[in-house]
């Protein structure tokens, strides 16, 4: 007979179905990627994937524990940093991409759950630093066999030689740009299934995209005509363009990197708004989706800390009484 | 829409909780076995006295036991027949405690206390009885119920709330026991006002039982009693979270429900402190559910001292490989050592669980998903307590408010990752007690 403590139930989570879910709400991200930039898109997306799975076994078999890429969170890892990389970048960015968020990233600060910064994003910031140019070479979507370099939309905030593109194209994606950040329609779809699915909630996504519509209608009111646009069409021109879906609904959401506790979501998601439009409108780079994610990963411990839930029943200690 | 707190967690949503195996069957008395094994103390506080001996003979509802201090009840036999022998059995944690065992003469002959007529009783001869008949909360923590009807005299009791949420999955003992004996719970519940000299009684019932809601709003003087329908949701009916639900009231950290006016009683309670009164029949049955893999789940009224051997035997025996047999519910149930434990006051559930319930799942790390933080009750950090325990820093378990948890289970029910956070957190719980005494002996040491 089993003794054990209670409960002697358990619900049928995992973390290889959190893990699942996320992957498949991403599929339409992925289609609308190889759809807009080519069949090309596959190989890094695949690549991506290869690295991070082969680096996550490799790492775990030299340091003696057991293989737990079953679990998929490798997968997950790779498939998000393929989706950060533009289409057609040279075979040894995501090789080394996936290897340094795996391997520095991931497990050696301890693997699944450890690590302090989304492992993805880590890899796509030293991507950023190391090969900056391969890293902004953005195709022209459906640009056919000869493909085009360009630039994309975000740079036209800072760059006015670069064509506006319409609220539309940034809509289902028809714009340059990374592969999983083209398709606001797609990332919308992929996050919805995770919001009904329960396996984020709206706290951390929507705090983000509700930072970036108020910050981006700010600016807009502060200095009226200066970008030919209206109101809503520079908020929807932020919300739409570059990486912030992605970022709002699944690089911002990752449960390690973010906090637990409600409160907390709620003032890392403005906290991550906040940073991408300073770093959008102010930053040396266009786009700062990435970088306002790492930057508060690094604060999501504290959050937790200082956003406490109080106890129940912590109104008043009985010794006060 | 029900009533309800914050946080929780839906235990086998998708199987409506185990209830449907046992939901439609009527309780039936279970013969009492040819002996019965009935422990000293099936209730918190100090174990009762025998005061029988070896060869005498017994009638049912006779004390075999006497109550040993305030915090403590009297033992009574639950067959008429001949004491067998006198000695230590396990109890469910696995220890020994001291049991009359007596062999069956199976003529059932009576040795009830006289009938009380409650209104015309006094609230002292009320909650006199109330020991006297050995009662004790039904629910499971079986607590000595005259010692919540006298709170200290500073503590003004302006409540009564009726625990009829049953949330616990598998169980449809009180269930049954509100359809069928609404006029006995009726009954209790008016004892129980007079004794604690309350205007208001509450009723609450999760809303997955209608009929029961319908059962007792019949019954009920609509006038001071009444039914309030609870949403389903675990821990539904643990004390803080049922005031909670139903009034409003948050009971201090660290304090109990006298602290904000109210009295908690289980309905099974309720019922039995009719019994006591009308019938003048001391604690010596109870509701049962059976359930889980057994050929027959159902409902039983089982004589205390029962083993859960012959419960099993009676629900037609096991129908699977029994892996683990729980007593009460799933969620914080015990985990039954040996099939010779005996049925005990506090014991509503025999839950039979085969190799559907109790897969090994492979434990991972934990990826702060934050479901356990969204299901804690108390609203605790359960995988930060459970983290300090592991690494035995019961310091920081402490700060992160450990003592507050009351081990009900949603936090490890909800973890994808399979960490045993309630364990963790329970053994963190006993070691902040360890640490505590330790502390207190260096001190008295230091002072002698």
């Amino acid at each position: 007979m089993i003794l054990s403590g209670s409960p002697h139930i358990r619900s049928n989570a995992s973390v290889t179905k959190i893990m699942l879910d996320v992957i498949i709400a991403l599929v339409p991200a992925c289609i609308a990627g190889v759809y807009f930039f080519g069949p090309g898109t596959l190989t890094t997306i695949a690549l991506c994937i290869a690295s991070a799975v082969g680096c996550e076994a490799a790492i775990q078999y030299f340091t003696k524990r057991d293989i737990a890429i079953k679990d998929l969170s490798a997968v997950l890892t790779g498939l998000l940093l393929a989706l950060n990389l533009p289409p057609n970048v040279p075979w040894y960015l995501p090789v080394f991409g996936a290897a340094f968020a795996i391997i520095i990233v991931k497990q050696c600060f301890g693997g699944l759950g450890h690590n302090f910064m989304n492992p993805a994003l880590g890899g796509r910031a030293f991507l950023m630093i190391s090969w900056p140019v391969a890293m902004t070479a953005f195709l022209v979507p459906n640009g056919g066999i000869d493909a085009i370099s360009t630039a994309t939309p975000l740079a036209a905030l800072t760059n006015s030689s670069v064509e506006v593109a319409t609220i539309g194209d940034l809509f289902f994606g028809n714009v340059a740009g990374c592969i999983g950040e083209t398709s606001a329609f797609a990332l919308l779809i992929g996050g919805a299934y995770l919001l009904i699915k329960r396996i984020i909630s709206f706290r951390i996504p929507g705090a983000y995209l509700g930072t970036v519509a108020v910050f981006a209608c700010l600016t807009a009111l502060a200095a009226p005509g200066a970008t030919g646009s209206s109101v809503l069409e520079t908020v929807l021109f932020h919300l739409l363009s570059g990486g912030v879906m992605l970022g709002a609904f699944f690089m911002a959401t990752d449960y390690v990197t973010s906090p637990m506790n409600r409160n907390a979501q709620i003032v890392f998601g403005v906290g991550c708004g906040v940073v991408t439009m300073v770093i959008r409108l102010w930053g040396g780079y266009p786009e700062g989706v990435s970088f306002s994610i790492l930057f508060m990963n690094l604060f999501a411990p504290l959050l937790d800390r200082a956003f406490k839930r109080k106890v129940f029943g912590e109104v008043r200690s009985v010794e006060e009484q | 829409m029900g009533l309800t707190f914050k946080g929780g967690v839906h235990p086998l949503h998708t199987i409506h909780e185990g209830k449907q195996f046992t939901a439609g069957s009527a309780l039936t008395e279970m013969k009492a076995p040819p002996v019965v094994s009935i422990p000293m103390s099936q209730h918190v506080g100090a174990p009762a006295k025998p005061v029988v001996e070896v060869g005498q003979r017994v009638l049912m509802g006779q004390v075999i036991g006497e109550a040993n201090g305030f915090v403590s009840v009297p033992v009574h036999s639950s067959v008429s027949g001949t004491v067998k022998e006198i000695k230590n059995i396990m109890n469910l944690n696995g220890k020994p405690v001291p049991a009359v065992i007596i062999e069956n003469d199976g003529l059932d002959e009576k040795c009830f206390l006289p009938p009380l007529d409650y209104e015309s009783a006094d609230r002292e001869q009320i909650i006199e009885r109330i020991r006297e008949a050995g009662n004790v909360g039904m629910g499971g923590a079986a607590f000595p119920t005259h010692v919540k009807l006298s709170p200290p005299p500073e503590k003004e009791i302006n409540l009564l709330l009726i625990n009829g949420a049953e949330c616990e999955p598998f169980l449809t003992a009180d269930h049954r026991m509100m359809l069928e004996y609404p006029e006995k719970i009726a009954t209790g519940i008016k004892i129980l006002m007079k004794a604690l000299d309350v205007k208001k009684a509450i009723i609450g019932i999760e809303d997955n039982k209608p009929d029961a809601i319908r059962a007792l709003e019949k019954a009920v003087d609509s006038h001071s009693i009444r039914v309030a329908t609870l949403k389903t949701k675990y821990p539904q009916g643990s004390e803080k979270q049922l005031i909670d639900s139903i009034t409003g009231r948050i009971v201090p950290s660290g304090g109990l429900p006298m602290d904000v006016g109210v009295v908690v009683v289980n309905v099974s309670t309720a019922a039995a402190v009719s019994d006591a009164f009308l019938l003048g029949e001391p604690l010596i049955r109870r509701a049962v559910t059976v359930t889980g893999a057994v050929n027959v789940p159902q409902n039983l009224m089982v004589r205390v001292g029962t083993s859960t051997e012959d419960v099993i035997e009676q629900a037609g025996g096991f129908s699977g490989e029994p892996l683990k047999i729980i007593s009460g519910g799933p969620m914080m149930g015990l985990p039954v050592p040996d099939l010779s434990c005996v049925i005990t006051r506090g014991y509503s559930g025999v839950l039979v669980l085969d190799k559907t319930y109790t897969k090994k799942e492979r434990q991972s790390n934990c990826i702060k998903c934050g479901r356990c933080v969204d299901g804690c009750p108390i609203f605790l950090n359960p995988t930060n307590i459970s983290a300090a325990a592991t690494i035995e820093d019961f310091e920081k378990a402490e700060a992160y408010n450990a003592m507050d948890c009351m081990n009900c289970g949603s936090c490890s029910f909800s973890c994808p990752a399979k960490i045993p956070l309630a364990q963790n957190i329970k053994f963190a719980k006993e070691m902040i007690m360890v640490n505590r005494m330790k502390e207190k002996q260096k001190k008295q040491q230091e002072n002698c």
